[in-house]
């Protein structure tokens, strides 16, 4: 039970730490830390929703970057064409990671094991070289977003405060939609086929129609994070797409405890505090940083989470 | 006619060096069940190892030689230092240690060589156009990587098919516990297996060197051809690995020099001269999906348990 309340404790601070975070950059003046942080809870945010179908879903998807560019894009390519209504701007940008996430779920379902993770991964390649292929949308080059969303009033997305705060409130609001998700009939289907897909099957449950569901659910919360990262960059670039982007967003949900509720948060956070640090350390920063995730995978089993909870055994 | 023959040398050229990439990953994958995504460094160390060796030795062939030595060695003291601990781990624990290797080796190159880019220029020799056809020449180097290939291609699979090495690794394959039981050192196999593959990711780096510049990072984007290929091919299948790389060599080479003038038939010039290059980079993977809709093991499953 104490080593319960270990990694609870340290999420509350964790929490805690992220929503006076804006306090403490006005007080002390220092506005990179905010800068710094609001690139973390986006990040944060799509870490969290490829782990509800890695961690709760058993679903590898190697490919979850490409949400990252297709919500980026819409808000990109909507203020290219002079819509730079968020309430238009978001919409679109769910709506088209859903219909994306639809489109490569129900193919890449048909597979299983290591063979969905090389089928997720080849399609987000695609669709890296499709805005590659986006000559009147800056190509490889990629699209400046000259003006961020628009909420007439309501929020002032050029206001570094204000903005963070938006973006922590989607980090919750996914994160309170994730546990209402695990915690449900639905949900508990999910992870039952997560351990025996057979069985559930023999039950009468649709396995692919559950997991496809959840497959959209995840792709959908994660072009919320693309569409938010744009607004924090003013850019979006085929980049943001490419492999080794969707390897970050996996490396943040294992370094931070796969199947936690905010293992992925604290993946992230520490993912890229650690690679600030190293990086203001030496320039050679990488160095450190591979090898140290070598480790973590070598003695710390089920990361950050994980290690907090073997922590009442210590 | 010449460009056709041209470009079909060329995809063949391209899939053999393929083939060399994916047959050491398919290897480690199949046998170790390990997921290395670090397979591409070692391609990239092999280029690197070459141009420097070539540069100090000031012979082409004595470099090759050395730099395939030093990947097979980079290989083994890899396996024996860190991976070996990974066998039986889940396969994306694989994915994180083998990714945070990527990120050491970029590093270390950097550290060594600099963040620009190095050459390894070729010998005279090797540089002189051969006549293959009435007409048509073909130059020696790329001739060369596909005899060398072609070779190496042979020889490997003589040596899982034939040899008593190649047997025990098609065993280990099946069952480790129960090769294990009957005295073999498993240990010293699989580290002799992923040294094999590292030295031939290394060879297929050092091949395409004096091709392109050696830089930071080229061995990412040929990792993830080189997985669609053993995907493409089945986990584990070496002929697989084979048909594949061929097969994605082609399709991609002879994509690239034919879909935009066949695009231009049927688009207006500015429309296919923007879908060409995206439509052709996308072409491999647009087949992999489809392989992998209809034939959710690849199209060589390798036969195990």
């Amino acid at each position: 039970m104490k080593g319960l309340s270990v990694s609870k404790a340290v999420t509350a601070v964790l929490l805690a730490g992220l929503v006076l975070l804006p306090l403490y950059s006005q007080l002390s003046g220092n506005i990179f830390i905010l800068t710094l942080f609001t690139r973390i809870v986006i990040l944060a945010l799509a870490a969290a929703s490829l782990n509800l179908i890695m961690g709760f879903g058993g679903m590898m998807s190697f490919g979850h970057a490409a949400y990252l560019g297709i919500g980026g894009y819409a808000v990109g390519m909507l203020a290219q064409e002079g819509v730079g209504s968020g309430f238009i701007q978001f919409p679109v940008a769910l709506a088209a990671s859903a219909i994306y996430a639809l489109v490569i779920g129900a193919l890449s379902l048909r597979t299983r094991g290591v063979y969905f993770i090389m089928i997720t991964l080849a399609f987000a390649q695609m669709a890296y070289y499709v805005a590659s292929g986006l000559a009147r949308y800056g190509g490889d080059d990629g699209l400046t977003v000259y003006k961020r969303s628009d909420f007439s009033g309501l929020i002032n997305l050029s206001n570094r405060t204000q903005f963070y705060y938006l973006c922590l409130a989607c980090l919750f609001a996914v994160i309170f939609l994730i546990w209402r998700i695990v915690n449900s009939r639905f949900g508990l289907v999910v992870q039952g086929l997560r351990s025996n897909e057979q069985r559930m099957q023999a039950i009468g449950f649709p396995a692919k129609r559950y997991q496809l569901v959840c497959f959209v659910i995840s792709g959908t919360m994660c072009g919320l994070a693309g569409a938010l990262l744009a607004n924090n960059t003013d850019f979006v670039s085929p980049a943001v797409m490419y492999w080794t982007r969707s390897g970050d967003l996996m490396v943040m949900v294992i370094l931070g405890g796969m199947g936690t509720l905010f293992g992925p948060v604290m993946g992230a956070v520490v993912y890229l505090l650690l690679e600030e640090f190293l990086s203001q350390l030496t320039e050679y920063w990488a160095l450190i940083m591979g090898p140290l995730l070598l480790l973590i995978v070598l003695f710390g089993r089920g990361g950050i989470m994980g290690m907090l909870g073997r922590a009442r055994r210590g | 006619m010449l460009l056709v023959v041209e470009q079909f040398l060329n995809g063949l050229q391209f899939g053999l060096l393929l083939f060399l990439l994916a047959a050491g990953l398919t290897l480690v994958f199949g046998i170790m069940d390990l997921v290395n995504l670090a397979h591409g460094s070692l391609y990239m160390m092999g280029a690197y190892f070459a141009a420097t060796f070539a540069a100090w030795t000031g012979s082409f062939l004595l470099g090759a030689l050395l730099a395939l030595g030093a990947t097979l060695v980079l290989g083994i003291v890899l396996e024996m230092s860190a991976l070996r601990h990974l066998y039986g781990r889940d396969h994306l624990d694989h994915v994180l240690a083998t990714f945070g290797l990527i990120l050491f080796f970029n590093e270390a190159v950097r550290l060594i060589w600099g963040p620009a880019g190095l050459a390894l220029p070729l010998p005279p020799w090797l540089t002189v156009p051969v006549p293959i056809l009435p007409g048509i020449h073909y130059p020696a180097y790329r001739l060369a990587i596909i005899v060398v290939a072609l070779m190496v291609a042979l020889l490997l699979y003589l040596g899982v098919m034939r040899t008593r090495v190649g047997m025990l690794i098609r065993a280990g394959a099946s069952n480790r516990e129960m090769i294990g039981a009957l005295g073999i050192n498993i240990k010293l196999l699989y580290t002799l297996v992923f040294g094999l593959g590292a030295a031939l990711a290394g060879l297929a780096g050092m091949m395409q060197a004096p091709i392109l510049t050696v830089q930071i990072g080229m061995g990412e984007n040929i990792l993830i051809l080189a997985f669609v290929i053993i995907v493409i091919g089945g986990i584990g299948s070496i002929r697989g690995a084979f048909l594949a790389a061929i097969f994605v060599g082609m399709i991609d080479t002879l994509g690239r020099a034919f879909l935009p003038n066949l695009l231009r038939q049927v688009l207006s010039g500015a429309a296919a001269s923007t879908a060409a290059p995206a439509l052709s980079s996308m072409l491999i993977y647009l087949l992999m999906a489809i392989v992998l809709v209809v034939r959710p093991e690849g199209l060589f499953p390798a036969n195990r348990r």
